[in-house]
């Protein structure tokens, strides 16, 4: 194994609990207050139980889990997105996420306003985006859709866009929530060559998937994420087999 | 940035309104981004901020100036209107529009985090740009009609519009905010709205209203939209009236001494008390949209 820097992700006893509302109106919620608080509002859920994790700058992580056993909110936490209920999140250089495609999308604008748009809310400077313009441009493989309404792109053409915006932010933690899957066989080997060079770099790779295989080629660090708790952290290959054994056995 | 690279930071952990000021190329983007989805697929595009209030105008100028007639107590009476309208309007619209500003947000919100307080100022400023057109035509009427404004009347109508914009981004903050938890916000909103154009002296003139509440006229003037609308109406109507048009009680007393500073408090305290409900309420904006 490479040999890693300093901290770049810390996470500590970390707790996340949602509420489940069951309601959005004033009315009800007065009536509720009225009769005496009688019966529950809402219902609490723990999805996120005593999380510790550290990971080191130019460590590549693979989280790893069934669904709903956290792993967005996970990385929704390290991104700053939502807020921990108990313990602390702390991270260090700029964070970026891809959360899922195109969040921060605008489907009525063009190709070209979305790349100014989004490379702004990703955290770049007027000049860095016009400078990397026809890098984006380039790398995503829109050629001349750039100008049309982003409405009309292919779910693939949408994804190579935001996936070419979101590497060219030149972030030293980079967070990847399930989006590798929507492009096509020769995007996605492009995806993975820049992400290794990305890891090459010795940015910080945090990667959510289930594409196991694929996950095994990119990261070198497993972790296994089940009912909110970390079950297991070590190399990939045996997170990705212990995983693969536990979903096994519960079918 | 380069700076921060050897710190470990909590991520999420904004500074409000300040990190808007960061991120003005952003908050241009967005104002730019909501103009254009505004008018999206329309022929008139901006024009229509235009088209709006000159038809507002007309059946207040109409139904209250002619068949009313309040014109002939109050000279210039379609300048009196028209000023009082287009403050308004700046106001409504900014308000309205910030308050559902976080809930139309919510595909961004819930994923990337950015300060959410870009939001309700970017919709200020979409309406600032609808203000400014109206403004010219404004300008434009007190000049045909001899308009002869003091560099102080000037000066105030910046501090309004500054203040208006303020008082605006702060109820909008607050609204906003509340609008996740609570979809009646909105409804609370449109009748502040609707309330605000009937309780500035922008149809008819303060002095009637001193007349009906007598002692209670303070309560009146407390409302900064209202001494926002006399202000405008000190520098846009009352430079434009001839010597012997001009009216004995054109402004309420103390408007600048007393109660404009006033305002400008109200309206500060305002922002303030928006800002803090909306930073406690922000931290659980992504998982309650
Ligand atoms: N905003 C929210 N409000 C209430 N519950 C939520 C919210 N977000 C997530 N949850 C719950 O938290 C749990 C974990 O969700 P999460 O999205 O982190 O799962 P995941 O591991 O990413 O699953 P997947 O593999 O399907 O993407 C789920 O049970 C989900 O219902
Ligand atoms: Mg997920």
């Amino acid at each position: 194994m490479t040999s890693h820097g300093q901290v770049a992700i810390l996470c500590t006893d970390l707790r996340k609990q949602f509420v489940l509302r069951h309601t959005r109106s004033l009315k009800e919620a007065l009536v509720w207050l009225v009769k005496g608080r009688k019966g529950d509002l809402s219902k609490k859920f723990l999805a996120l139980k005593d999380v510790s994790l550290e990971v080191k700058q130019g460590e590549t992580v693979a989280l790893l889990g069934l669904n709903g056993s956290g792993k967005s909110t996970l990385l929704k936490l390290i991104s700053g997105v939502l807020q921990p209920d108990g313990g602390t999140v702390l991270t260090r250089g700029r964070v970026a996420g891809l959360i899922e495609v195109g969040a921060g999308f605008h489907h009525d604008l063009s190709g070209r306003d979305n790349v100014y748009l989004n490379g702004a809310i990703l955290g770049m400077t007027e000049q860095q985006i016009d400078e990397k313009f026809d890098a984006i441009v380039e790398f995503s493989e829109i050629g001349e859709f750039i100008d049309t309404e982003v409405k009309f792109y292919s779910s693939g053409m949408y994804l190579r866009l935001a996936f070419s915006i979101a590497v060219h932010t030149d972030p030293e933690v980079f967070l990847i929530d399930e989006i590798l899957a929507v492009g096509d066989e020769p995007f996605q080997r492009k995806c993975i060559a820049k992400i290794k060079e990305l890891a090459d770099k010795g940015k910080t790779l945090f990667v959510v998937s289930h594409d196991l295989d694929l996950v095994a080629t990119v990261c070198e660090r497993g972790v296994l994420l089940e009912h909110g708790e970390v079950v297991m952290d070590g190399d990939v290959d045996a997170v990705v087999s212990e995983l693969r054994r536990r979903s096994l056995s519960e079918t | 940035m380069a700076g921060q690279t050897d710190q470990l930071i909590k991520p999420g952990s904004g500074r409000g309104l300040l990190d808007v000021y960061a991120d003005r190329f952003l908050l241009k983007l967005l104002v730019r981004k909501e103009i254009k989805v505004r008018y999206r697929g329309s022929v008139l595009g901006l024009l229509w901020s235009y088209v709006k209030p000159l038809v507002q105008f007309l059946i207040y100028f109409v139904a209250l100036g002619v068949f009313l007639d309040l014109q002939r107590g109050t000279p210039n009476y379609a300048i009196y209107l028209f000023a009082g309208i287009v403050l308004v309007n700046f106001f409504t619209e900014s308000l309205s529009n910030a308050t559902r500003s976080i809930v139309d947000n919510r595909d961004l919100i819930r994923k990337i985090y950015l300060p959410r307080e870009l939001f309700p100022v970017a919709t200020v400023w979409v309406s600032a740009a609808h203000f400014f057109p109206q403004l010219l035509v404004l300008i434009g009427a007190c000049l045909v009609v001899g308009w002869t404004p003091s560099i102080v009347q000037l000066a105030a109508v910046v501090l309004i519009f500054l203040m208006v914009a303020v008082l605006a981004t702060g109820l909008g903050l607050l609204f906003g905010a509340m609008n996740v938890y609570f979809r009646d916000s909105e409804n609370i909103v449109d009748m502040i709205v609707m309330v605000v154009t009937w309780a500035s002296p922008v149809l008819y003139v303060w002095s009637m209203v001193e007349r009906a509440m007598g002692p209670w006229f303070w309560i009146y003037q407390l409302n900064p939209m209202t001494v926002a609308v006399e202000v405008f109406h000190w520098a846009f109507w009352e430079p434009t009236l001839k010597a012997e048009q001009s009216v004995a009680d054109a402004m309420p007393p103390e408007l600048l001494t007393v109660w404009l500073p006033v305002s400008a408090l109200i309206t500060l305290a305002v922002l303030f008390l928006g800002q803090l409900t909306f930073r406690r309420l922000a931290v659980h904006f992504a998982q309650e949209l």
